[in-house]
């Protein structure tokens, strides 16, 4: 708790003309390339939707080993993200291929059941084979301002999930102020967080250059106070490649290229995954490429 | 191999590490002439002194181009030219109308945007980042501001009988070309006088391109007249028939110049040198700070009269400060100015390289502690690595002089009083950074600091509306904002 | 073929409401005659509600307008006089119709007056605004903000020059309006609209209705969700009904000073100021 306790403020103006600044790195040809490549394999596929059947499940599977058929040189993304009903599915059609099966728990997307019952659905996903877990910082103490108690939550659900990567989700588009979402990431990170994530993607505001920021800078001093590396997901919104980039600049530039890799970086995403098949055969062909080009899974 | 599988081939290499590519930009919207003449009375003529000096490219040291150099004669027919246009002229034009031209000046710098950014960093060697995304933009923006002042003069100055003084001689440094003449120009004009303006000896293209755009205005000839040439040119122009001399540069200078006026009725402005404290208290948001405190100097590679050249750092948050300064030291990416992603680019001249070489080796000599971090530097040009000094105290020459380069020189203090103490012991006082989360602290330090521009958790800003200009040896006057009206007015008692 | 004969294409003149332009909700309209007694084709006359739907657009756009930079506002407003200027034959000849005595010097002072007003988007707060010394360890300053949602009522005459000098002044602090017309002689108004439509100016920030003044101003004086307004059109005996009405939301009201348009004194950034609030803040100053 003294790690919350004493909160590094942090002037907004000067973040975000600092986030701006980072975003107009030209990155260009060979590395644009090595980028794009970068961000497919930091990709989370993701599908949270009310209407998920195992069928969706099946064919977002086959598109997150394989998102380009044609081209045996794309690489596979990251991790699949989905409910936990549908987590059984995944692990089956997974098997074996090295794509990871990340399942939202924990009262997704508010957070605010019964503990017990979030902590079971947690412990429940991960003995169903989940290998990741996302889960969401309980903005209802925090806001509260009742921390020790939000602290508490984090932990128990760190137990619920064992050893596997758990992901704390910070909603940075409730919070309010980056000192807000400073604070927060370090109280995610002091529960024993493997990532911190910007957002459930279920509300209008989702990740942005300068709250990925704060949560990088955050990352960055836990990581000089305690020696241990968290990483970082930007979830919700990110639909073009250029903005992608511009995500790894940002970490590239503030955490350094320990964090350049899946399991210190990821970005949650779903139809970014065709820009980037896009772009890619833009940068090989010199031609502009189109929908019709790509999978629709 | 499919054409797919070939491309693959040779490019998804997976590489320990991401090096951004070259990212240069074009310089093909750039058309230099082989040699410029002066501008005078609306039209390029040949000098009367009949020398041409080159001026080069300091990240190259490749030659760009021969420059007229203006001798006395010169510079009197430029006068004259810019005293009948202002009699005949300009003088009698309502408000209204000069604006208009002011607007079109205005409007051409931002269509001619880029062209103007590319020549400015291929003349100066400031990273194009910045003269794209600053220098241009502003100096746009003074033309925009000061246009709508001309025919508002009698609301900024109610019951004066506001009118022009006459001729103005101007005389710009080359730190900031294009940025430095809209400041002068633009409140000369929309004020009502004309004006003779003597662009650096190592920054004059900037400044001849303008002169196109002048004409494309169809400006009067005569209201705005541009004369190239060195530190002659200018002691001519100060000793010359204009009413009015406005100087930014050295403070050596200035003091030569205001010895030179002295007894004479010319009117005068100086914006002179500076070695501004940059002030982190332990509450600051500190990676801001950190921002803050790099961009204060080693934005335009510390060519900046207002450079935070001073830290002076609050001694329980010395050590992280330290640690954040030299890892963001690592990120700066000092080469090609032409490179988009350059953040420090070449020193402006061989003469300013060895000056900023002199003052660092008096501060190892003086027993400061050096740090700089590695970066691989071109062959050609003139290059300095970013540099910090720790242990530096008060009487070292790097704690007093002006070093004009990206050298800063780091000292710690206790107590707020200690800071107000220490950042005004200099005879300069042009500008002054503040960082701290509270509020109270802010307004209090920025009360009690002998500067003419105090930032508050920020730095290097700069704003059309907003007044710029020193305390004590740098300088008297203002630019920007209501104020930096009066210096060209002619008001009644 | 021969070309004498060609029938030209008719405009439509509608409302401008919310960056759009639709007609009247309720269907009317009126016949607009020039000075000489020609038809000139019809106008939209708006209702009460098509009334309440642009002080909504209005309201809707404020925000955003006041938020943007004073220099950004300027430029803005910098552009839509290069647009008139493009336009200007069309605005001559709305003028003639009207019965201008000289419409090209009518055009003229017009572009040049929202060039002025322009102009004074990042000065205001220097000459309205400031520090205030007061007696103590405090940092006190004033700051002038627009008031927010302005309802105009342009003069009948002077078709253009008119609501030019009425609606640049309130526009360039950041206020949004709703302007009704002039009656008589509509059409450079709606041409106005369709240039404001072609700039940088978001829509809803200008909302342009005409129609029957008598039957409009009442519904813009007593809409409770519009700040001030600008009665300069009105006719005299229907001021002291509009200033009651304005009494219910405490609405600010204006009516410029009866001065030649075409004078500079018609100018003034005191008309601006007829528009905005004043706002003061303390803050201690203490180490």
């Amino acid at each position: 708790m003294r790690l919350v306790g004493r909160t590094v403020a942090v002037d907004a103006v000067g973040l975000e003309a600092r986030a701006t600044s980072l975003a107009t790195r030209s990155i260009k040809r060979e590395a644009k390339l090595w980028a794009l490549d970068l961000v497919i394999r930091c990709i989370d596929l993701t599908t949270l939707e009310g209407t998920d059947t195992v069928g969706k499940i099946v064919a977002m599977c086959a598109k997150a080993v394989r998102p380009d058929p044609g081209d045996p040189s794309i690489p596979s993304v990251a991790a699949v993200c989905l409910y936990p009903q549908l987590v059984p599915v995944a692990v089956r059609q997974l098997n074996g291929t090295g794509v990871k099966v990340a399942s939202v728990a924990g009262g997704f997307p508010a957070g605010l059941g019964p503990l017990d019952t979030r902590l079971h659905e947690i412990a429940d996903v991960v003995a169903q084979g989940a290998d990741e877990v996302d889960i969401v910082l309980n903005r209802s103490l925090f806001l509260g301002g009742r921390y020790a108690e939000a602290f508490e939550e984090l932990v128990a659900a760190r137990e619920a999930a064992g050893d596997v990567y758990l992901k704390t989700i910070l909603e940075v588009g409730e919070l309010g102020s980056y000192d807000r979402i400073r604070q927060a990431s370090v109280l995610a990170m002091a529960a024993g967080a493997d990532f911190i994530k910007t957002s459930t993607g279920k509300i209008g505001t989702s990740a942005t250059l300068p709250a990925a920021l704060c949560m990088m800078e955050a990352a960055r001093d836990f990581h000089r106070d305690t020696g241990r590396m968290v990483g970082i997901k930007v979830a919700g919104g990110v639909r073009a490649s250029k903005q992608a980039i511009q995500y790894l600049v940002l970490v590239h530039e503030t955490l350094g290229e320990d964090w350049m890799t899946p399991d210190r970086f990821r970005i949650g995403a779903s139809s970014l995954l065709n820009d980037v098949l896009m772009q890619i055969q833009k940068e090989r062909t010199g031609r502009y490429s189109g929908p019709d080009y790509f999978t629709a899974d | 191999m499919t054409d797919i599988e070939r491309a693959a081939a040779t490019t998804l290499t997976p590489r320990p590490s991401w090096d951004y590519a070259p990212a240069p930009e074009s310089t093909d919207i750039v058309r230099l002439q082989d040699s410029y003449g002066l501008f005078v009375g609306g039209e390029f003529v040949e000098p009367k002194s009949g020398k041409r000096f080159t001026t080069i490219n300091p990240a190259t040291e490749e030659p760009l181009a021969e420059i007229a150099e203006a001798g006395p004669e010169d510079v009197a027919l430029a006068v004259e030219a810019a005293r009948s246009a202002h009699d005949q002229v300009w003088r009698d034009l309502s408000g209204a109308e000069r604006a208009k031209y002011l607007y079109r000046i205005a409007r051409q710098l931002q269509e001619r945007a880029r062209e103007f950014a590319v020549l400015e960093t291929m003349n100066g060697g400031k990273p194009i980042k910045e003269s794209r995304d600053v220098d241009l933009p502003l100096a746009a923006a003074h033309f925009f501001y000061y246009a709508g002042w001309a025919d508002k003069l009698e609301y900024a100055f109610p019951g004066r009988s506001p009118g022009p003084i006459g001729v103005a001689g101007q005389i710009i440094p080359w730190n900031f070309p294009m940025l430095m003449a809209a400041w002068k120009l633009a409140p000369a004009l929309a004020t009502g006088n004309t004006a003779v303006l003597k662009p650096a000896e190592t920054t004059p293209l900037t400044a001849l391109l303008l002169a196109e755009v002048i004409q494309e205005a169809e400006l009067p000839p005569g209201t705005i007249n541009i004369i190239t040439g060195a530190g002659e040119t200018g002691a001519a122009l100060v000793e010359s028939g204009v009413d009015k001399v406005a100087f930014t540069g050295s403070t050596d200078v200035g003091k030569r110049i205001r010895r030179a006026t002295a007894g004479t009725a010319k009117r005068l402005t100086l914006e002179l040198g500076g070695k501004a404290a940059n002030i982190v208290f332990d509450d600051a948001p500190l990676d801001q700070a950190v921002e803050g405190v790099i961009n204060g100097i080693f934005f335009n590679q510390g060519h900046v009269c207002c450079a935070g050249s001073r830290l002076l750092v609050q001694e329980p948050v010395f050590e992280e400060l330290m640690d954040k300064l030299k890892a963001r030291l690592q990120t700066l990416r000092v080469g090609d100015p032409l490179d988009k992603n350059t953040d420090v680019g070449a020193i402006n001249s061989r003469q300013q390289l060895r000056k900023i070489e002199e003052l660092v080796a008096s501060g190892i000599d003086e027993g400061a502690e050096i740090y700089q971090p590695e970066c691989v530097l071109p062959e050609r040009g003139f290059w300095f690595r970013p540099t910090l000094f720790t242990g530096v105290s008060q009487s070292h020459r790097i704690a007093r002089e002006e070093i004009f380069g990206p050298v800063l020189s780091i000292i710690t203090f206790r107590t707020p009083d200690e800071a107000v103490e220490k950042a005004n012991n200099t005879p300069y006082g042009l500008s002054a950074g503040v960082w701290t989360e509270k509020g109270s602290r802010i307004l209090w330090m920025a009360e009690r600091m002998r500067a003419g521009v105090v930032w508050a958790n920020t730095f290097n800003r700069f704003d059309p509306a907003s007044p710029f200009g020193g305390y004590k040896e740098s300088g008297f006057g203002r630019e920007g904002g209501m104020h930096g009206l009066e210096p060209y007015l002619q008001l009644s008692p | 073929m021969t070309t004498e004969a060609r029938i030209p294409v008719r405009r439509t003149a509608k409302l401008f409401i919310g960056g759009a332009f639709p007609r009247s909700e309720s269907g009317r309209a009126y016949e607009v005659f020039a000075k000489d007694d020609r038809s000139l084709g019809w106008a939209a006359r708006a209702s009460r509600k098509d009334l309440r739907d642009a002080v909504k657009a209005a309201r809707a756009a404020s925000v955003a307008w006041a938020g943007k930079t004073a220099y950004n506002r300027g430029q803005i407003l910098y552009r839509v006089a290069e647009l008139m200027e493009g336009r200007r034959a069309q605005f001559e000849a709305e003028l003639a119709d009207a019965g201008a005595a000289d419409p090209r010097r009518g055009v003229s002072a017009a572009i040049d007056r929202w060039v002025w007003y322009a102009g004074w988007a990042d000065k205001l707060a220097q000459i309205l605004g400031g520090a205030n010394a007061v007696a103590g360890p405090y940092f006190n300053f004033t700051v002038p903000e627009p008031t927010g949602v302005v309802g105009i009522l342009a003069p009948l005459d002077q078709a253009l020059l008119g609501i030019v000098s009425r609606t640049a002044p309130a526009l360039v602090s950041g206020n949004t309006v709703v302007v009704v017309a002039s009656e008589p002689h509509p059409l450079p108004a709606v041409s106005l609209g369709e240039v404001l439509a072609t700039s940088d100016v978001p829509g809803g920030v200008v909302n342009i209705l005409t129609g029957q003044v008598a039957e409009l101003a009442p519904w813009l004086a007593g809409h409770m969700d519009v700040n001030a307004i600008d009665v300069t059109g009105a006719p005299d005996d229907l001021i002291p009904e509009l200033e009651t009405l304005s009494a219910e939301n405490v609405k600010r009201v204006h009516r410029a000073p009866d001065v030649d348009p075409f004078d500079d004194a018609a100018q003034s950034p005191y008309e601006i100021a007829a528009f905005l609030e004043y706002k003061t803040v303390w803050h201690p100053m203490g180490a």
